[in-house]
């Protein structure tokens, strides 16, 4: 089993085979899973503990402040001594909350999270799930967590949590549309919904460089119909503190609370490793036509440190305007996404169309 | 399930889409324990109805126990941003009582921590305004400039918020030797920090959508709520009781009375930001300039007011704060009232938030700036 740094196809293969020579087919495929499974797990709730961490960090620095400083060295050990906090807490379920929708909610809005991640070639082999259809598939998943919160929001027996749900419906809804029109775009461009394929397809260029306008365009309105998506600030109305307490989240307490917290980080990753496949190049090393040594250089630096490099490149831009910009009101968010950003995608994805077919890219 | 058969009948429109929410006495927005009785259909506010009194101390009534000194200490629990203003509004009151001159040092240095004060309480507003429309970053601007000025009421007199700083007849020290120095060197700092407030908020679209055209209050209807203060020179209302009536060193400085004509919120938050600007031109006027002398009047052990009804009015940081005092002729009044900026301000609320989304009720309320307490008291 040879491990190579820069291309993990062979070893997936080599466990792939060792398996299914030694078990018959169904227990190798279920050991699979297994393995499959508890590595997305082991990855999500480090990755989602690192990215509380970080968010603390770079709110600390916009305001001036230092972030977690004590609990271990910079503060690295904060967001764990919070987790165990969390999963010791209590439960605490108010007395008329629908108890069954009550508890299936926060699994419905991880759910998501964890089917959506399951697409993303995070290096050349690493990657669960290789369809023909993976936008398609990743924009229909990611669209079940709304289902979640509607659920928590409406069975928790609280107003605040009912009108941040309703409000979170409303804007997933409306900027799920973004979303995918502006992915839509790229597939133009690309000529297929496969992430592999897509990400290959930026060999030479990454797609926001040959896509330039309408590429360019498509990145912004994915960036902030994103984070509407996200529920994250300047959209976070789902869960206005200063408005709603906690919007559709109030009643939940300790692990419950922990899972809508968890998968918030998640989304999150997930809209930026998005943004990063298909706009970024995914785990493609940053390419220049033909100037050979600098290629070769930037193939020198690992497929998946490229990949994590521009996912937190655009975290870092999402977090930058939560920190920065005031919360939108809820019928502001309805008229930017239909009035704006609507029409300026279906404008794009024509124009992209017209840059396909004359040929007027890189 | 007849009764919703006959509505249906009748073609009644069915009451089920109005509701009602408590925000408050526990909510992150109303910034201590004020409870909003609100009446919602949806999202929109059809109705606010301020319940105080969940932090009602009875000041009032404790003043008529004790002496006019020690009714100063109370003052600075009720509005705790504006102190100082309050502590000088009693001693003034009972220096026109018992017809007492203050020497004019004493004027200077109680205007300059007046200024200094609305200074700290704008900044803390600013702070907590971007916060409550959820800029989180601008509570940590504030606070970082903030913090300075309190520093040097803590060197000046002890106390950090609760300044009781004034005495009838002066001030309770001496200012500290450093005071004038840090004091410039605060304003020094402070001007290069303020366009940062307007860096970070005030241009922002967001900040003026959600702003612009919402919370209108007429000048009429800012009279009669009796609204004063920022909030009511942002509806076009000269209330300001520093140009009015002035007191302590206020017609020895030229400054303008902020007044706005776009009535929403705005133009209270523009107000405040230029009565910032304000307060620095009034502080560097005075800052140097202050005359040699004693810091206090020579008074009696125990103040004895003559019998009669005594007001002193002066400007808070929330608007026109006034202190009625019917004496008998006793050590301690035979009543007292406050006049509080704050509760006139409270009730104009729904006037103001009425048609508007819950949002903008959060943003109206932050506008006027409540502070719990002194609307309680």
């Amino acid at each position: 089993m040879a491990f190579n740094i820069y291309d993990f196809t062979t070893l997936t293969h080599n466990i792939h085979v060792g398996l299914a020579e030694s078990f018959s087919p169904f227990v190798a495929t279920t050991i699979e899973w297994v393995i499959v499974g508890v590595v997305y797990l082991l990855f999500i709730a480090v990755f989602g503990l690192f990215l509380v961490y970080a968010e603390r960090k770079v709110c600390a620095a916009f305001q001036q402040r230092l972030g977690p400083m004590r609990v271990g060295p910079w503060g690295l050990l904060q967001t764990i001594a919070d987790f165990i906090k969390l999963l010791m807490k209590e439960l605490i379920m108010p007395r008329k909350a629908d108890y069954f929708l009550y508890n299936l909610a926060p699994y419905l809005v991880i759910i998501a999270s964890f089917l959506a991640i399951s697409v993303l070639p995070f290096a050349p082999g690493l990657q669960s799930m290789d369809f023909d259809i993976g936008v398609f598939y990743l924009t229909a998943v990611s669209s079940v967590g709304v289902i979640g919160i509607l659920l928590a929001g409406w069975s928790s027996n609280n107003k605040y949590s009912l009108i941040g749900a309703m409000r979170s419906g409303a804007q997933i809804l409306s900027y799920e549309l973004s979303v995918s029109l502006s992915l839509m775009t790229m597939v133009v461009f690309a000529g297929t919904m496969q992430f592999s394929a897509i990400v290959e397809g930026q060999r030479d260029a990454w797609f926001i460089f040959s896509g330039h306008v309408p590429a360019i365009i498509a990145f912004v309105v994915f960036l902030v119909a994103g984070t509407a998506e996200t529920n994250r600030g300047p959209f976070d109305l789902a869960e206005a503190e200063s408005e709603l307490v906690a919007g559709f989240h109030t009643e939940y307490s300790g692990i419950k609370f922990a899972m809508f917290f968890l998968a918030e980080y998640i989304n999150l990753f997930i809209i930026s490793a998005v943004a990063a496949t298909v706009f970024l190049g995914g785990w493609m090393p940053l390419h220049f036509g033909n100037l050979e040594s600098f290629n070769h250089v930037m193939d020198f630096i690992p497929p998946f440190i490229w990949f994590f490099g521009k996912v937190l490149f655009v975290i870092f831009i999402i977090m930058w305007f939560k920190w920065t910009f005031p919360r939108l009101r809820v019928d502001q968010i309805l008229t930017l996404e239909w009035k704006y950003l609507l029409p300026i995608n279906l404008v794009n994805i024509l124009l992209m169309a017209l840059v396909v077919l004359t040929k007027f890219h890189f | 399930m007849s009764e919703i058969k006959e509505v249906i009948i009748n073609n009644d429109r069915l009451a089920t889409d109005e509701y009602l929410v408590n925000m408050g006495p526990q909510h992150p927005s109303t910034h201590g324990v004020l409870r909003l009785l609100v009446k919602l259909e949806g999202e929109k506010v059809l109705n606010v109805q301020p319940h105080s009194g969940y932090i009602h101390s009875g000041i009032e009534k404790m003043c008529e126990a004790i002496s006019y000194p020690q009714i100063i200490h109370l003052t600075d629990r009720m509005d705790y941003l504006s102190a100082h203003m309050n502590n000088e509004a009693v001693a003034l009151c009972v220096e026109k009582a018992l017809q007492v001159e203050v020497p004019d040092r004493v004027k200077y240095i109680r205007t300059i921590m007046d200024e200094l004060s609305r200074l700290a309480s704008h900044q803390l507003w600013w702070c907590v305004f971007g916060m409550d429309l959820g800029a989180l970053t601008t509570f940590f601007y504030g606070l970082r400039d903030r913090e300075l000025i309190l520093d040097i009421f803590e060197e000046t007199c002890g106390a950090r918020m609760t300044v009781s700083y004034n005495t009838p007849g002066g001030l309770m020290a001496d200012i500290h030797p450093n005071f004038q120095k840090r004091v410039k060197d605060y304003l020094k700092y402070f001007k290069t920090k303020l366009p940062e407030y307007d860096k970070l908020l005030s241009g922002n679209v967001i900040l003026k959508e959600r702003t612009e055209g919402i919370g209108y209050l007429t000048k009429e209807d800012a009279i009669e709520y009796g609204v004063t203060g920022p909030s009511g020179r942002a509806s076009g209302f000269s209330c300001d009781v520093r140009k009015h009536v002035p007191y302590s060193a206020y017609p020895f400085v030229k400054f303008n009375e902020i007044l706005d004509h776009r009535c929403d919120t705005y133009a209270r938050y523009e107000v405040r930001i230029k009565e910032m600007y304000e307060s620095i031109s009034i502080i560097e006027q005075l800052i140097d300039n202050i005359p040699a002398g004693d810091y206090a009047v020579k008074m009696k052990g125990v103040l004895k007011l003559p019998e009669g009804e005594f007001y002193q009015r002066v400007e808070s940081a929330r608007g026109e704060f006034g202190v009625f005092i019917v004496s008998d002729g006793k050590k301690n009044p035979y009543r007292l009232k406050f006049r509080s900026p704050g509760f006139s301000n409270l009730f104009a609320l729904n006037k103001m938030a009425t048609g508007h989304k819950i949002a903008d009720l959060v943003a109206i309320m932050s506008t006027l700036d409540l502070i719990i307490p002194d609307i309680d008291r």
